[in-house]
């Protein structure tokens, strides 16, 4: 970016050690049986390292609002893929199955 | 033409064409307009390929047993049709062409904002195209273009693999081109080029690439966890490994269905230049056919699931789905709507052009008409996978997409080439290709109606005359697709040096010489007024 500011060299450092404590974490939590956790945590470890990532390697900390607007269009297309694919998927057994047709009797 | 022929004090001056030579010049160029170039000798050999696997089809289909072809190759005929006419024809075919040639000299800019990155997209576009020839010379793909697991998956007997890393790979040139035209909307307009005053083709383009940069990923995704799958085992579709047959199509579809609009989007930006040029009118509602060139991009992600009605996905989703396919009707009706408006005491003339855009409006509205039945659940149940769902993609895809790809080749050429067509010839081609268009795919619909289902090679006796119909449709066709091909390629030689603006349109780029200088402007055009001024008392072009 022409006007984004010069980023001092210890934040790049900092970014960066914290991304490999993080990867440690992400590899020792996963020998831990946190139950219904397991994913939410290995996705929240996952989505705050991506985010240093955007906001500091990619530089979107210092651009301008037009490339806020992209990277907010690109999250708010992932909701939609994620959110009319649950539509099938989480509501699939809504309605009662006709009669005589199990779940799962056809699969090979 | 009937402009008379007048030539531009400036025609002699270096051009794009003429300011280098030799085959280095042409393959590491950086010039938008070359480029665009490339693609268009590219896709015009990929249009070709694809219709050579179309004419097997149609031969196939004269006769109701399979005498011609066997089962297997016939499926292969009918997925390389597919795959070549989707990925490496239509989706490149209008923005990689015409919009690289266009979209800067449209809104007053030297070249694109990445050039070089401009020349790799048409590299990656070229390897794809070759891992996808390869793929076609050892055997073909059988799975139908859409790759549906488990047949790409469990079931693979032909060449997915190969064929799929190729789409892949030219994925990566589709994002970059639709990176490069954003940056440059964005950045490089004119000074006075402000957002309202864009033609609205740079409209279209805009759209157009925004489905570009967010949903080819998702299908690269989508190829990706396929080799996954077969390679390491990974259970993502095998229901037998905890996957989900279904998650492939809901991947598959939230690309491929506003893959439809990057094909027809595009279209309907070539299709406002052609309606207001010929019928000498201001654009009637410019703001809102701005705005539902975006309302298509949005919503167009919003309606995959109308592909998957019966294919096990649940009710309710169906029914989400089929609302929100009918919210694509709105903008698209706008639209429409806007243009017969606009012919309405307009100064109509006929030329080529214009017959491809009148074409276009026609066949866009029976294609979109019909694709409204499609979105409605219960009918959908009784012509899904049938040749009344073949009639209607192909109303939009061919009616629709090549219609204005070819008008708006005819309208540009001049400008592209600095040589002016036939225009008695291209009159005659338009009007043969409306005609057999029409005689191939209307018998589809009344035969996907009565049942045939599509992607069978044999078929019951009753439908042996529609078939008939169709194939001979397809052949009046062909030769109306070559005909162009042959008086364009003649003009290159024989025809009158085109003038700087043969049909007098508005837009910056009628202001350049033609062919246009490699920079395209000497001095960059300061833009003070809106565009399609076509009024009698206009007083030019608003640039100073």
């Amino acid at each position: 970016m022409a006007h984004s500011p010069i980023v001092p060299q210890r934040v790049y450092w900092l970014v960066f050690i914290t991304l490999l404590l993080l990867t440690l974490v992400t590899v020792d939590v996963a020998f831990y049986d946190l139950g219904w956790l397991n994913i939410s945590v290995a996705l929240a470890l996952a989505t705050t390292k991506a985010l240093l990532v955007v906001f500091y390697f990619m530089h979107l900390k210092y651009s301008p609002r037009l490339i806020w607007g992209f990277v907010g269009a690109a999250l708010f297309w992932f909701l939609l893929i994620v959110g009319l694919t649950g539509a099938d998927i989480f509501t699939r057994d809504w309605l009662p199955e006709p009669p005589g047709w199990t779940s799962g009797e056809n699969v090979p | 033409m009937s402009t008379p022929v007048v030539e531009s004090p400036r025609a002699s001056r270096v051009n794009y064409l003429n300011v280098s030579y030799g085959i280095r010049s042409w393959l590491f160029t950086t010039d938008h307009k070359r480029i665009a170039l490339l693609y268009l000798v590219s896709v015009t050999l990929f249009f070709f390929l694809g219709g050579f696997f179309a004419v097997l089809i149609r031969l196939e289909l004269m006769t109701p047993p399979g005498d011609l072809v066997q089962s297997e190759t016939y499926n292969r005929l009918f997925t390389m049709h597919g795959v070549i006419m989707i990925f490496f024809f239509l989706i490149p075919a209008i923005p990689a062409v015409l919009g690289n040639f266009l979209v800067p000299l449209m809104i007053g800019a030297r070249d694109l904002a990445f050039p070089r990155l401009n020349l790799l997209s048409w590299y990656i576009y070229t390897l794809g195209g070759l891992f996808t020839l390869a793929a076609t010379l050892f055997g073909g793909v059988d799975t139908g273009w859409t790759f549906y697991t488990p047949y790409s998956s469990t079931y693979s007997n032909s060449n997915v693999m190969l064929t799929a890393v190729g789409i892949f790979i030219t994925g990566f040139s589709s994002i970059l081109t639709g990176l490069n035209f954003l940056v440059t909307i964005h950045k490089m307009r004119a000074p006075g080029m402000v957002w309202f005053r864009l033609p609205l083709f740079i409209w279209a383009h805009y759209a157009t690439s925004l489905i570009m940069i967010l949903g080819t990923p998702v299908v690269a995704i989508a190829i990706l966890l396929v080799g996954l799958e077969r390679l390491f085992h990974i259970g993502i579709f095998d229901p037998k490994l905890g996957g989900d047959p279904l998650l492939f199509q809901h991947l598959f579809w939230f690309y491929s269905h506003p893959a439809v609009y990057i094909m027809i989007l595009p279209a309907m930006g070539v299709i406002n230049e052609l309606i207001t040029c010929f019928s000498r009118r201001r654009i009637f509602g410019y703001s809102f056919i701005a705005f539902s060139s975006i309302a298509i991009a949005t919503l167009g992600f919003l309606v995959w699931g109308h592909h998957m009605f019966t294919s096990g996905q649940s009710v309710y989703a169906g029914m989400v789905f089929s609302v929100l396919s009918m919210l694509v009707a709105i903008p698209s009706a706008v639209k429409v709507f806007n243009w017969t408006a606009t012919l309405y005491k307009g100064s109509v003339s006929y030329q080529a052009p214009m017959l491809y855009a009148l074409g276009f409006i026609g066949l866009f509205t029976i294609g979109g008409l019909t694709g409204i039945f499609l979105a409605t659940l219960a009918v959908d149940v009784h012509v899904h996978d049938t040749y009344f769902v073949v009639a209607h993609f192909h109303y939009i895809m061919v009616g629709g997409t090549i219609m204005a790809y070819l008008g708006g080749l005819h309208y540009w050429w001049p400008k592209m080439t600095g040589k002016v067509y036939p225009e008695g010839w291209a009159r005659f081609a338009a009007l043969v290709i409306f005609v057999g268009f029409n005689l191939t795919f209307l018998p589809q619909f009344v035969l996907g109606y009565l049942g045939m289902p599509r992607r069978y090679h044999v078929y019951p006796e009753e439908f042996q005359v529609l078939n008939v119909m169709s194939s001979a449709g397809a052949s009046i066709l062909g030769v109306g697709y070559l005909i162009p091909m042959i008086y364009f390629i003649w003009s290159l030689r024989y025809g009158p040096k085109a003038p700087e603006n043969p049909w007098g349109a508005k837009g910056l780029e009628w202001l350049v010489p033609s062919p246009p200088p490699p920079h395209n402007f000497d001095v960059t055009p300061v833009v003070t007024g809106e565009p399609y001024d076509y009024s009698p008392k206009s007083e030019g072009a608003h640039v100073r």
